[in-house]
């Protein structure tokens, strides 16, 4: 990381040193981002990918860390400084960005027409007029299991909600393994890869979002809530101790075979194939009777967008719209497996885990978590509250409906949906 | 030698000579302290009567006071955020303190053996960065992995066990004491130094006057330490309603579970620089400056005025 980091900063400077040289042959454009960890797959995949079909621009990648990329990103904005592309983390903080004039509109962009309204969201005005950054990749949420405790003990992949409690009993039963490795002292595990991971089931993914967004449903109606009943139920399969176990330990509690599920976010994918010594599968978040249509959270977490005030913005374009398209996206996902692309052409992924995740876009309806759009605006912010009241209810402070009225009366004090 | 300072006594009854030395001394830390301390403490303090309108920044009067105060959830944070404080605040005075005094009674036994290894040992904490004090006693006391279990189990005493760091009811004592676990040595080192300072004589002279063991202790060396003691309170006071790096390690920025733990320092943290996708709100979290500034200042001024005055001091 160290290393990693420092060569980072090199890259930045040296960037920064040469900005000011204009190059006779080629035409060169960077790209601002926080995604660090990348630069080999940039360097020796993407950017020669690109550079081959496009010769005469030159590609850049200059990352920042994550935690300064904000802070450093809105510096250069207004030194005038920042790279030709940039990385666009989703909403507000993007949002903001283009209000301001500093990320340009991509409406006229050929590409943008390969993904959904729910893939752009994130990058869209509320209105949705606009949309200012090309959708790169989302992260869905399901549960891994260990394949070989179910084969172990004759547990078939619960498809409803009482196949899934039956195993989860079944588990608890043997005594071997933990039935299920989530703590509540880090908040957000408990919000994320418990509430917001089933709860799209319960208030049936976009719609019930939607529906929130416009006030016609309260976070104390029965979809809402229900979700968090369910997660009360889950209390009984924890671990010894879950009010004090962390993320990290809950991710070890798995990979070191203790475990049998993993609530999980498709980024543990890269991290866990390395760890684990078993067999993995992963199944979507069960539905309440055999039928209903499914759910999943497949959240836009990264994407790419133009600096307004670039000097090559034809070049950029060029880029952009190559990050549009169905080769970005294979490469792009493939060297990533966990992160997924959201292009409507589906990614042959050949990561078998991945490819399970990524399989469920075609049998469930997909959604974003239903905190991030605009209803985090405000103080007190939904999305942080979101993460105590779920804690609250595993750990038995609040109960299911309490939770609910104290998020929604949160919400209340400052949201006014628009009628 | 004395030629020149009887020149310059002279010539100091009808005009003082421009002392320029003490400028020049003074100015250096004056500038820097200036710099980094009073125009920050300024700037907190002005920020605090600002408020962003339309994108604007305008003059509010005492607006965000009126919000911290009369808006009921703005209101809830704040004063669970302050009772939280007083909680570890008294939690460091009940504990940490007497623990301090009685460590440095016993390291000032004249017979003691390997006393400046327990000095040493018992101050050690104090040098560790919070960040290796956080991780280390979440390791501990974690259910997981932790060695606390397993002792208890040990001893047949499993039972008592439980989560502390996860339950409403008991995060913030186990935090305070972590707290307390690394700063017991500032109290015992103060009061180890002023127990030194107590001269043999006064000591033997108690001997004669058959005050010895527990009596001396009370009667002779706690007077004599007192006004010690009433320096490390102020530095408690100050050090715990600043406090927020263990707290932000140990339980992170939201300083859960449900707020259990959250003190001042995190509530200000949060509010000024955000947090997740909360964004930072400046002028509200200058405001929570400023009222943790007063309190402290309140703090710092009772006792300087109430009892740093009344205290009696010893000369010998």
């Amino acid at each position: 990381m160290g290393s990693k980091a420092l060569k980072s900063l090199l890259m930045a400077t040296s960037i920064l040193a040469t900005a000011g040289f204009a190059h006779a042959a080629d035409t060169e454009i960077t790209i601002e981002s926080w995604r660090t960890d990348d630069l080999a797959i940039w360097q020796e995949k993407l950017i020669p990918a690109f550079e081959a079909k496009n010769p005469g621009i030159k590609v850049k990648f200059a990352p920042t860390p994550p935690t300064e990329y904000d802070a450093a990103l809105g510096a250069r904005f207004d030194a005038g400084s920042a790279g030709d592309i940039i990385t666009c983390r989703p909403f507000d903080k993007s949002l903001e960005q283009f209000k301001r004039g500093n990320l340009a509109s991509l409406n006229d962009l050929a590409g943008m027409k390969n993904f959904s309204d729910v893939a752009k969201a994130a990058w869209t005005t509320d209105d949705g007029k606009d949309a200012f950054c090309v959708p790169m990749a989302s992260v869905i949420h399901g549960f891994i299991y260990n394949k070989d405790a179910f084969d172990k003990l004759g547990i078939a992949v619960p498809a409803t909600e009482a196949e899934f409690f039956a195993a989860l009993d079944k588990i608890k039963a043997d005594g071997t393994y933990i039935p299920m490795a989530m703590g509540t002292k880090d908040l957000w595990e408990a919000a994320t890869m418990g509430y917001q991971n089933i709860g799209p089931t319960y208030w049936k993914g976009e719609e019930g979002r939607a529906k929130l967004i416009k006030g016609e449903e309260k976070l104390t109606d029965a979809p809402w809530v229900e979700p968090y009943k369910v997660l009360l139920k889950w209390k009984d399969y924890l671990g010894d101790g879950f009010e004090a176990q962390t993320y990290p330990d809950s991710q070890n509690l798995f990979t070191l075979g203790r475990a049998a599920i993993y609530p999980a976010g498709s980024w543990e994918i890269g991290l866990f194939n390395t760890q684990a010594q078993f067999k993995m599968g992963a199944f979507p978040p069960p539905v309440k009777n055999a039928g209903d249509a499914c759910y999943i959270s497949d959240h836009n977490d990264i994407g790419a967008g133009l600096n307004a005030k670039s000097k090559h913005p034809e070049e950029s374009k060029k880029f952009l719209d190559w990050v549009a398209s169905p080769e970005f996206a294979d490469i792009y996902a493939n060297a990533l497996p966990g992160f997924f692309s959201l292009n409507s052409t589906p990614v042959k992924m050949q990561d078998p885990l991945a490819q399970e995740f990524v399989s469920w876009r075609e049998k469930c309806k997909p959604t974003i978590r239903s905190t991030y759009q605009i209803l985090s605006r405000g103080t007190p912010n939904l999305e942080n509250e979101t993460w105590v009241e779920s804690a609250n209810v595993i750990n038995g402070t609040d109960t299911p409906e309490a939770a609910a009225k104290k998020l929604q009366d949160g919400l209340d004090s400052w949201y006014k949906p628009a009628k | 030698m004395s030629t020149v300072e009887q020149a310059s006594a002279d010539r100091g009854n009808d005009k003082r000579p421009w002392r320029w030395h003490i400028l020049v001394f003074l100015t250096p830390a004056l500038l820097v302290y200036t710099a980094v301390m009073i125009l920050p403490l300024i700037e907190t303090l002005r920020l605090s009567l600002f408020n962003v309108k339309d994108g604007q920044s305008v003059f509010v009067g005492f607006d965000n006071f009126a919000v911290l105060f009369g808006d009921p959830r703005w209101a809830a944070s704040f004063w669970n955020a302050l009772k939280n404080n007083f909680i570890f605040f008294i939690i460091h005075m009940v504990v940490q303190n007497p623990i301090g005094v009685a460590l440095a009674a016993l390291l000032s036994v004249p017979k003691l053996r390997f006393g400046a290894f327990y000095r040493t040992a018992l101050f050690l904490p104090t040098l560790l960065s919070f960040v290796i004090v956080g991780f280390i006693w979440k390791l501990i006391l974690s259910p997981i992995w932790g060695v606390s279990p397993f002792l208890l189990d040990l001893v047949g005493l499993k039972s008592l066990f439980s989560p502390w760091l996860g339950k409403p009811g008991s995060a913030l004592i186990a935090v305070s004491l972590i707290s307390v676990w690394q700063y017991v040595g500032i109290p015992m080192m103060l009061i180890y130094a002023a127990m030194l300072n107590i001269p043999d004589e006064v000591l033997e002279a108690a001997e004669c006057d058959g005050v010895t063991g527990w009596s001396q202790f009370w009667k002779i060396k706690l007077p004599l330490i007192l006004p010690s003691i009433g320096i490390i309170s102020i530095l408690t006071f100050v050090g715990n309603f600043n406090a927020f790096d263990l707290v932000y390690t140990v339980q992170g920025a939201l300083a859960g579970p449900d707020g259990a733990t959250d003190i001042l320092g995190t509530l200000l943290y949060r509010t000024f620089f955000g947090f997740q996708l909360q964004i930072g709100d400046k002028s509200m979290g200058a405001t929570i400056a400023t009222v943790m500034f007063l309190i402290i200042l309140s703090g710092v001024c009772l006792y300087l005025f109430a009892i740093q005055r009344r205290m009696r001091r010893y000369q010998f």
